[in-house]
């Protein structure tokens, strides 16, 4: 059975004018078929408003379709006799680390999610333990919140979805109020959670650097998929990238433009060590 | 400016104060409390001070820490202190200029009442600096729990303030924020009239308004996003058990209280006008 | 006109539990016309660093000169450092409160006091010079997009008419796109104003395509400064603290340690796409 699947999903919305009247619809989402398997790290490109928070927030029942179909793990999001299952088994991380935490003390805020669920006090207490040791931030268990890094606050969040023992995460822009340093913190707690713990990951986000070891890329724009592929297929394509509003890892950009101006490099470089040894070969 | 505001701050320790039941904590600060408004002598309040550093002493808490939490109501103090000293009119005369008189009676409450202000804030904010936000909510959700069955939404309300309590920090530090940058861009908060200046405040209050909504919405998705449906079907991480220690604690109290009356009957005698 | 800073210190609630030196002994220079990029990560001091240039903050030591003017004398005016000193806070639509566009921008002059035609007049250039079309100037600052928020915001500062021009990571939280518009338009204004620039920012990648001179920042102290090249020579430090330089920058470090003759300072794509070719020039086809 798929992790995720749509069909034909629709989602739209009444668009208002100045003076509140209804003037149409907006669609943020068009026609999109998703199929993804359990076990997968998929990353969801797109610039602002092309429709990607509003696809993640679908995963999670925020959102239901105005039109078509979604399943997250055999269970259509649309039946509200699902919303429970379906949020428990895709749990969501937001972009702003501040305003998804809800308790003063780090170990309550990730108890928050099990509680919530009616699991045993004894099993709370080792949940928590496990998802705070599974994102690194076990020592931190008894401080505020309101101490920690933004990397660390996601970190916590992180854990606190972890703990509801999901079997699917998605992130919606985790990194994007992050510096470079909570950004590569948040990445790799992802990646070691994907790896050891086996959830499939959605990572939605506009930095291109944090695609390049996804399983498989989709990019949005205007509500609608316009590519998908490998990392390499996809970097390959830089022109029409930018078309979308989106750039490449500079490393690319430098393969890019070097090709353009005849060495012949091959296409989709996603590595620095990539690019050395290309253009060592070609020497 | 703002972050000096020590009061309802928690401040992290282990002691055995820290350890007590919210519940326990809650309801001895109001006996304490109501204790401070009963007693009118001296060797009450000497009882009620004895308590108060005990408790200090036990919680860990430095006491500067404390002191502190009396900043914020110095003002109130003052006034209270004030009114007290010269608009009470009956008693003996002590002192007189002009239409200010000071009686003797006017003395005695400006002194008890600046006592009774001081101890209480000191008490609260032990219970608050020796207590998480969460614990407390929790403490108060347990405590009015019986209320639930007139319909009372305990939950709904203790979720709120805990809440509260999480973003108050947060709220502040924006309110700063907003503030430097309206300073940056020329606005005056401190010259002018009353109208005026609550005119100026119009740039701080509907940024900060606008940020407050925009972080409730958010936080309202993220709490459905983990499944929360209100109080029903909850478990707790951190039940509320009374332990040994609670006992002991509720024992403590009624001796305190046991020694506050009896000190009122026995040791009622005055020192000087006290 | 300069602004000049002599051992600054900065110590954050001074006197209690929670004492923390914010930034130490920093001095510099900043000239006129400079587009200067301050880089450091959460927590270096580089937002601290940047309030005390219009005086919102005041050092806990240390002088600090405006036009060789000391501002901590006393009887300087602070109100006339403010209007020299403009000063775009992180996330600056945050701080839009008027019922459009046109009146929040004039907010700040208004406050300078001068007159509302003036205000106007001003309001107009600043929002043409950060790229924000007319048809906007109507709309309520919240029906604005995320960019086009962070546009009027700017504008409100620049309609203030300031020598200097600080903004705090004024890219943060935009797209790829958007980001890169934001700091083309900058840079734009930068050549158009000729105003002095301080761009902070925590990439490297950003930065190093625009400014003349980085200072970098680490734990309150001025750890670097210079112009990027010279800043980037030091990238296995720098990458110590989290702040990798240019990806090309390692490319090119790379390739030279291979031995394919290049030089190692490139700093932009551009620059490295030259230096390549010239150093491989038997590859091209």
């Amino acid at each position: 059975m798929e992790m995720i699947r749509t069909e034909n999903l629709v989602y739209e919305y009444e668009k208002h004018d100045d003076e509140g009247n209804v003037v149409g619809m907006q669609r943020a989402i068009d026609d999109v078929g998703l199929h993804i398997k359990p076990g997968q790290f998929i990353a969801i490109l797109g610039h602002n408003g092309s429709g990607k928070s509003t696809l993640a927030k679908h995963m999670n029942a925020i959102l239901v379709p105005t039109g078509g179909t979604m399943w997250v793990d055999g269970k259509d999001t649309k039946k509200e006799e699902n919303l429970w299952d379906v949020r428990q088994s895709a749990g969501m991380v937001f972009q702003n680390p501040d305003n998804q935490i809800i308790a003063t003390v780090v170990e309550e805020d990730v108890g928050f999610g099990p509680e919530n669920l009616g699991v045993p006090t004894e099993e709370i207490w080792e949940r928590v333990e496990e998802s705070l040791k599974s994102v690194g931030m076990l020592e931190y268990r008894h401080r505020s919140p309101n101490k920690l890094s933004g990397g660390q606050k996601q970190r916590v969040a992180i854990a606190g979805v972890v703990a509801m023992h999901p079997k699917c995460i998605v992130l919606d822009e985790p990194t994007a109020m992050l510096d470079p340093n909570g950004r590569k913190d948040v990445l790799r707690t992802v990646h070691r959670l994907h790896e050891q713990e086996h959830v499939t990951v959605i990572l939605i986000t506009h930095y291109m650097e944090e695609v390049v070891d996804a399983d498989h890329v989709i990019v949005m724009d205007h509500g609608k998929i316009v590519m998908q592929g490998t990392p390499r297929e996809i970097f390959s394509k830089v022109e029409t990238l930018k078309e979308y509003r989106l750039d490449v890892p500079q490393v690319t950009m430098l393969a890019h433009e070097l090709k353009k101006r005849g060495l012949p490099i091959k296409d989709g470089i996603l590595r620095r060590e990539e690019l050395v040894e290309e253009l060592c070969r070609l020497n | 400016m703002i972050r000096d505001i020590t009061i309802g701050q928690y401040y992290p320790a282990n002691s055995i104060i820290h350890r007590l039941d919210p519940r326990v904590k809650i309801v001895c600060t109001l006996i304490y409390m109501i204790s401070l408004f009963v007693i009118n002598n001296v060797c009450g309040y000497a009882l009620a001070l004895l308590f108060l550093v005990f408790v200090i002493k036990a919680s860990g808490v430095p006491f500067k820490f404390i002191v502190k939490g009396l900043k914020p109501i110095v003002v109130l103090l003052l006034i209270t202190v004030l009114f007290n000293l010269f608009l009470t009119g009956t008693g003996t005369i002590l002192f007189q200029a002009g239409f200010l008189k000071i009686t003797d009676q006017g003395l005695r409450t400006a002194v008890f009442m600046a006592v009774r202000l001081v101890f209480l804030i000191m008490g609260a904010s032990i219970m608050t600096f020796t207590t998480t936000p969460n614990a407390l909510t929790d403490g108060i959700e347990k405590l009015l729990h019986p209320l639930n069955k007139i319909k009372v939404p305990v939950h709904e309300v203790a979720m709120m303030m805990s809440i509260a309590l999480r973003f108050i920090p947060i709220l502040l530090e924006e309110t700063d924020k907003i503030m430097k940058a309206q300073i940056a861009r020329g606005a005056d908060f401190e010259s002018g009239n009353i109208i005026q200046r609550a005119k100026s405040m119009i740039p701080i209050l509907v940024p900060l308004f606008v940020s407050a909504f925009r972080r409730a919405n958010d936080l309202a998705l993220a709490m459905e996003a983990r499944c929360y449906r209100g109080g029903e079907g909850r478990t707790k991480m951190k039940p509320l058990l009374y332990k040994n220690r609670d006992y002991m604690a509720y024992a403590g109290m009624i001796l305190y209280t046991i020694a506050v009356v009896i000190v009122g009957r026995v040791l009622s005698f005055h020192v000087w006008i006290f | 006109m300069s602004i000049k800073l002599e051992h600054i210190n900065y110590i954050y609630s001074e006197g209690t539990a929670y004492e923390k030196a914010a930034i130490k002994d920093i001095c510099l220079e900043i000239k006129e016309g400079e587009f200067i990029g301050i880089i450091g990560h959460t927590g270096s001091g580089k937002s601290t660093l940047i309030q005390h240039l219009n005086g919102i903050l005041k050092a806990t030591s240390g002088e600090l000169y405006c036009n060789g003017k000391n501002i901590y004398e006393e009887g300087y005016p602070m109100k006339e450092l403010r209007n020299y000193v403009g000063l775009v806070f992180q996330y600056p639509e945050h701080q839009l409160f008027e019922v459009d566009v046109m009146k929040d921008v004039c907010f700040g002059p208004k406050n300078q006091g001068i007159s509302p035609e003036e205000c106007e007049k001003r309001a107009r250039e600043a929002l043409e010079l950060v790229g924000l079309k007319e048809k906007y100037y109507t709309r309520s600052p919240f029906d604005l997009s995320g960019g086009q928020k962070r546009r009027a915001a700017i504008a409100g500062v620049l309609a203030m008419h300031p020598q200097v021009l600080v903004l705090d990571e004024p890219t943060a939280g935009l797209d790829p796109k958007g980001r890169d518009d934001i700091l083309e338009q900058i840079s734009m204004l930068h050549k158009r104003t000729n105003m002095t620039v301080i761009l902070v920012s925590h990439s490297m990648e950003d930065i190093a395509k625009y400014v003349d001179r980085i200072i970098v920042m680490n734990k309150g102290e001025v750890m670097y400064e210079g112009k990027p090249k010279e800043v980037f020579r030091h990238y296995k430090e720098l990458e110590k603290i989290g702040l990798a330089a240019p990806q090309v920058t390692y490319v090119m470090k790379e390739l030279k340690e291979k031995g394919i003759p290049v030089s190692d300072d490139a700093t932009t794509v551009e620059e490295a796409v030259e230096e390549i070719l010239r150093g491989m020039k038997g590859a091209v086809k």
